[in-house]
């Protein structure tokens, strides 16, 4: 049931979340980068979260599906430190707690999230969208008194590039499409130069061409950065999924390849009723 | 390269800077220079009220930085402009010495007067002008700082904001108006006698102390230039669109919130203490809600997130408060109330957005003009 | 059931005859120096009465006793007035005895019967400090005897405020034991106990110390502070000291129920003007800066009714209720559909454009009212108190107020949990699309429910205009007390609202004897924000997907 339970190492040494970026220090020795381990949620007796456990490798892309209401939104806001959890564990490779840090805390320690709305800074413009979110010191004295470094603008060049909006550079970000939006935002988490990328309903609302470069994008994104995908489109998920993990009722149903998990008994009957 | 990150693309600060600039070096000379017979002559009276005017501005400059970029709307901002005045205040008292109507050489007119023998501790230092003013900076600051980190860092935002301020200052209000307080409680502090040697009733001095707070108001204006429009303004904007978001960015939305809560607070307080000597008073009645809420409509009259359009509100709304209770002493609420009604639902951009609407018009009659010459 | 209470009322009557017996041969007994030379012939109360206006003072000593003794039914309204220097003589012949009234009016001494005729000028009948002395204690066994038990409750009470001498204590002696009324009998023992604790036997004053333990009249307390200071006799010291800690004992308890019940009406205050707020606030998520306006209007309202109809003002308070929910409501309905329509889901304008409408009619009320405060008169059963002890008394408008909010607030919960209009306020405040897509008429509904929220505004000011005085600035001193109670209470949630608003009238008082009124606010306010720190979104939040963003 849980095979990577006895393989964390327990270390309680300072853990350097003092350091801006510590993204760097996260050891996935073992392989995990993050182990949700018996984690609860209740909301007014509601049981958001049931014992889930779930471990992701590092560099791997992982699809999430569920029905609503299965807990994937809160599975999320768990780990970045939106929610806290009623019990349970949730470590960020073998040493750091993220039960300890604060969103700003955990989103600078290398865990991105794109919400399921597309929220970008629609005042801004695409090119200050991606400023903001750039990997630096974001500290208050450091933000006020620093312009990017030449290195910064030659990422922001490039992740542009990656997310195809570099002649959008200057438009503001209000004015870009639904698609676009959904781009730019995951350009935002590129630019944090994340370990883990939470990406929550990338496709929604896209069109088909659209998702289909989406799908390239997020294929190409795995190896060098974990992924985890929370989608309800199946096609979408079938085309980039390896492993794909189905939630019901708050904890793990199936887990497994696509085909696996789509003649698992258990999941039609989640999905199809009785 | 600072000052084109500062004023390029701000065509109306530019303007507003312009004009003050010229209204510093103008009126002190149509004051002391051009005589009283003179058409040109600018009275005492009138140089007094654009200092108090040059004032409201910097305390709306102060408000616009905060709620405009922000997006944290204080309504007890005038408790920071109050504390502010305060410390000046018990600066001008202590210069009085033996001049009061009790002669105490010490203690000021109303502490003798409610038989307090020694001075409290916490108006020891007030005779030194540095300390005062270091007061000045640090009292609204520590306020600010600690009711901030409070507020901020239990997530309390938007109307929940406005209104733990609004009891803020009305809290401060109620505690500055009792007599044992040791702030002269009703009254106030008053009958000052000089500024730094200067006698606080003469015409130098009040071209001084105007100066003062033209100064103040540009070095302020460009001090908030370069916070909007650093990394740091970009930050603000979107903890204000988004904070959420911003947070998941990675960053402290609370810090951030709290050093520009405190550096308003600040301004604030500067504002407070350079309008105290031009008055000659300081009473409970600055910390009253209606003074803070009336600023905030200054800023919204003026156009809220342009940082000029502060300094615009600030001046016309109280220019037609100054020419409307000379008519109507009495039935000032009105149009202060119209006010309000009016700008948030007609102009939510303010004065300086209409401008720019008649402009934008302007301009694209005379391009389809153009379109149609030729 | 007849039966005994036949009964009963016929012992009640020997009991006053047995008491009139005993009065009058203590009061023979006490008085023989004035009485020695009593006339023979019996006087009637007519002569005696005439007899007062004429002859000499110590004369006049002698007709007071016989009229105490004859106790004739006016004997004591008679000697009341000459005590109190009202009872008075025509100087014109025939010579006439009258009362002067509280107002100027003359009735007969005799008779009681009202005199309109002009009676030209009057002297009043002197009395000297001899004569005083002796109608003081006449009067006080005269009421101490009394079938009225008001007044003999107030005979016994004004003894022992004022002390009585060794014939009054006498007199209480036969009277205690035959008293049927509980609380008559335990105030004559502490009348006598007040003056045996003068005594010089030491046991005596033992059992007198004994007998006030416990007794909340405050006059009980001086002379047992003073024995417990100096008392020779060590037993009784110590046992005066042990008293009055009890007293303080129970003095605490009572004070402290009286804090409690203070506290709860200012939180019925609090109560009714946050929960108009808390629907205008939390259901609707509109900030009303003008919330406390709408209350003015309430209190206004009550006003002008009361002046419209300055006979009935017990029964112009009930017209005053709807109708200042209807005033109220539909400025609220007014506001709502003039300008906050205009602005949902910007929750700052609202709370600006509200703030700006609250300035107008703040001023408004000023242009057409007057700065000047108004008093509304209280109806005569919302006047007085309700007196538990003597350390504890309940004004009965505060504990109308506490109990018509309880009903306000049960029945706007009644409103919201049954009514078809409470079904759609709540649909509409969860999920606003939802509601539109099932048929909810949106716009209907926010009118009505800011019409509700401005109604109950209106009447919580008709409560209001019963505790102060209505002013233009009535609203501005409760407004930002509400939004404290609202977001301590946690936004949405009416039993919040409840639990907040008397948790913070509570707090107010219990604090206000340590730090004053004031001292008590600034502290309320920060222990509020301390408050948020740990609880962000009230005491009672709402909970799950939807409350999160």
């Amino acid at each position: 049931m849980n095979p990577f339970k006895h393989a964390r190492n327990w270390s309680t040494r300072a853990l350097p979340v003092k350091d801006p970026n510590f993204g760097h220090a996260v050891d996935t020795s073992h392989g995990p980068i993050l182990y949700i381990e018996d984690v609860n949620v209740s909301f007014d007796g509601f049981k958001a979260l049931n014992n889930l456990n779930l471990f992701i490798d590092d560099g791997e892309l992982r699809c999430i599906i569920g029905p609503n209401g299965a807990g994937k939104t809160t599975m999320m806001d768990v780990i970045t430190g939106k929610t806290k959890p009623d019990s349970g564990s949730i470590f960020f490779g073998q040493q750091i707690n993220l039960q300890h840090l604060s969103e700003h805390q955990i989103s600078r320690g290398g865990i991105g999230r794109k919400f399921q709305k597309p929220t970008v800074f629609e005042a801004l413009s695409v090119y200050e969208n991606l400023e903001l979110a750039t990997a630096d010191d974001k500290r208050v004295w450091h933000i006020l008194s620093h312009q990017l470094t030449g290195a910064q603008r030659d990422k922001i060049d490039e992740v542009l590039y990656t997310i195809g909006l570099s002649t959008q550079v200057h438009n503001s970000a209000g004015n870009l499409s639904h698609g676009q939006k959904q781009w730019l935002e995951i350009g935002m988490l590129l630019m944090q130069s994340p370990r883990v990328l939470l990406v929550d309903e990338p496709v929604a609302g896209m069109t088909g061409e659209e998702t289909e470069r989406t799908a390239e994008l997020l294929t190409s994104l795995a190896g060098k950065h974990s992924v985890i995908v929370v989608e309800h489109d199946m096609a979408f998920v079938r085309s980039i999924a390896k492993k794909v993990t189905v939630l019901h009722q708050g904890s793990v149903l199936a887990e497994g390849t696509m085909d696996q998990v789509q003649s698992n008994p258990k999941v039609i009957e989640v999905y199809l009723g009785e | 390269m600072l000052t084109q990150r500062l004023l390029t693309s701000d065509k109306g600060g530019m303007w507003v800077l312009g004009i003050l600039a010229l209204t510093c070096i103008l009126v002190p000379i149509l004051n002391l220079a051009v005589p009283e017979n003179s058409p040109l002559h600018v009275s005492t009276f009138t140089v007094t009220l654009l200092g108090k005017f040059l004032c409201y501005a910097l305390l709306a400059l102060a408000l616009d930085l905060i709620w405009g970029y922000a997006g944290i709307l204080s309504l007890g901002h005038g408790a920071f402009f109050a504390l502010g005045g305060y410390a000046m205040g018990m600066y001008l008292m202590r210069q009085i010495g033996d001049r009061g109507k009790y002669g105490d050489p010490l203690l000021p007119d109303f502490m003798v007067f409610l038989n307090w023998d020694s001075l409290p501790w916490y108006w020891l230092g007030f005779d030194m002008f540095w300390f005062a003013m270091l007061m000045v900076i640090m009292v609204p600051a520590i306020l600010a700082w600690v009711f901030g980190w409070l507020a901020f860092r239990s997530r309390v935002t938007g109307v929940y904001f406005a209104i733990i301020t609004q009891a803020l200052t009305y809290a401060l209000m109620l505690a500055f108006f009792r007599n044992e307080m040791g702030f002269g409680g009703n009254n106030g502090l008053t009958d000052f006698k000089d500024i730094l040697g200067f006698s606080i009733t003469a015409d130098s001095t009040r071209i001084g102390l105007f100066l003062a707070s033209g100064i103040m108001l540009i070095i302020a204006y460009l001090a908030c230039r370069y916070i909007v429009t650093s990394r740091m303004g970009r930050v603000i904007v979107s903890i204000r669109d988004a904070e959420t978001r911003t947070r998941f960015c990675g960053y402290q939305v609370e810090s951030y919130k709290l050093w520009l809560f405190v550096f308003s607070a600040v301004l604030a307080g500067i504002a407070g203490a350079l309008y105290v000597p031009q008055v000659g008073i300081i009473n409970p009645g600055e910390f009253s809600p209606l003074n803070s809420i009336e600023l905030v409509v200054w800023v919204a009259t003026g156009g809220r997130g342009t940082l000029y359009g502060a300094i615009v509100g600030a001046f016309s709304v109280n220019y037609g408060k100054t020419i409307f209770t000379s008519f109507y002493p009495e039935a000032w609420l009105f149009p202060l109330g119209l006010l309000f009604v009016l700008v948030t639902l007609v102009l939510p951009k303010g004065l300086v957005g209409l401008f720019s609407r008649f402009k934008r018009h302007d301009k694209r009659s005379d391009d389809a003009k153009q379109e149609d010459a030729p | 059931m007849i039966v005994t209470n036949a009964m009963f009322n016929l012992q009640n009557s020997v009991r006053g005859c047995l008491r009139i017996t005993l009065l009058l041969a203590i009061t023979l007994g006490s008085l023989t120096s004035h009485a020695q030379s009593a006339s023979e012939e019996p006087a009637t109360f007519n002569d005696l009465v005439d007899q007062l206006a004429e002859g000499s003072l110590s004369r006049r000593g002698k007709t007071v006793t016989t009229i105490a003794e004859l106790n004739h039914e006016r004997s004591i309204v008679v000697l009341n007035a000459l005590q109190a220097g009202t009872l008075k003589v025509t100087r014109n012949d025939p010579k006439q005895v009258v009362i002067e009234q509280a107002d100027d009016s003359l009735v007969n001494a005799q008779s009681g019967a009202v005199i309109s005729d002009d009676l030209g000028r009057l002297k009043r009948i002197p009395i000297h400090n001899k004569l005083r002395s002796q109608l003081h204690t006449v009067l006080a066994q005269l009421n101490l005897a009394s079938p009225d038990k008001t007044a003999r409750l107030s005979a016994v009470n004004r003894l022992i405020t004022d002390g009585g001498d060794a014939n009054t204590a006498t007199l209480l002696q036969a009277l205690v034991a035959d008293e049927a009324e509980a609380d008559v009998r335990d105030a004559m023992q502490t009348a006598i106990a007040m003056y045996d604790i003068q005594s010089d036997d030491a046991e005596v004053r033992l059992a007198a110390v004994k007998a006030l333990r416990g007794s909340l009249i405050p006059e009980v307390r001086g002379p047992l502070l003073s024995l417990a200071d100096n008392d020779p006799n060590q037993n009784v010291k110590l046992e005066a000291q042990s008293a009055l800690e009890s007293i303080e004992g129970r003095l605490k308890v009572f004070r402290f129920t009286e804090n409690v019940f203070f506290g709860l009406s200012l939180g019925s205050v609090f109560l009714l003007s946050a929960i108009g707020l808390a629907i205008t606030f939390g259901v609707m998520g509109v900030i009303n800066m003008a919330h406390g306006e709408l209350m003015m209007i309430g209190a206004y309202t009550t006003w002008v009714i009361q002046q419209a109809l300055p006979n009935h003002i017990g029964a112009s308070l009930f017209i005053a209720i709807p109708t200042a929910f209807i005033v109220a409501g539909l400025v609220g309905i007014a506001i709502e559909r003039g300008v906050i329509r205009f602005l949902y889901g910007r929750p700052l304008e609202t709370l600006l454009a509200t703030f700006g409408i609250s300035l107008i009619l703040q001023q408004a009320a000023r242009s057409i009212f007057s700065p000047l405060n108004r008093a509304v008169s209280l109806p005569e059963w919302m006047s007085g108190s309700l007196e538990i002890n003597p350390a504890l008394s309940i004004t009965f408008n505060r504990l109308y107020i506490l109990i018509f909010g309880l009903m306000v607030f049960f029945a706007l919960l009644l409103i919201l949990k049954k009514t078809s209009l409470g079904l759609k306020v709540r649909a509409v405040s969860q999920n606003r699309p939802m509601a539109r897509a099932v048929g909810v008429r949106a716009s209907w509904v926010d009118a009505l429910t800011f019409g509700l929220g401005s109604g109950i505004a209106g009447i919580a000011g008709v409560a209001l205009s019963q505790l102060t005085n209505v002013g233009p600035n009535l609203g501005q001193a409760y407004i930002i007390d509400s939004f404290m109670v609202v977001v301590f209470g946690g936004v949405g949630n009416l039993w919040g609202t409840l639990v907040g608003a008397m948790g913070i009238g509570l707090l107010n008082k219990f604090m206000e004897p340590y730090a004053g009124a004031v001292l008590a606010k600034v502290l309320i306010l920060v222990l509020l924000i301390l408050f948020i720190q740990k609880k962000p979104k009230g005491l009672f939040p709402q909970k799950g997907r939807a409350a999160a963003d």
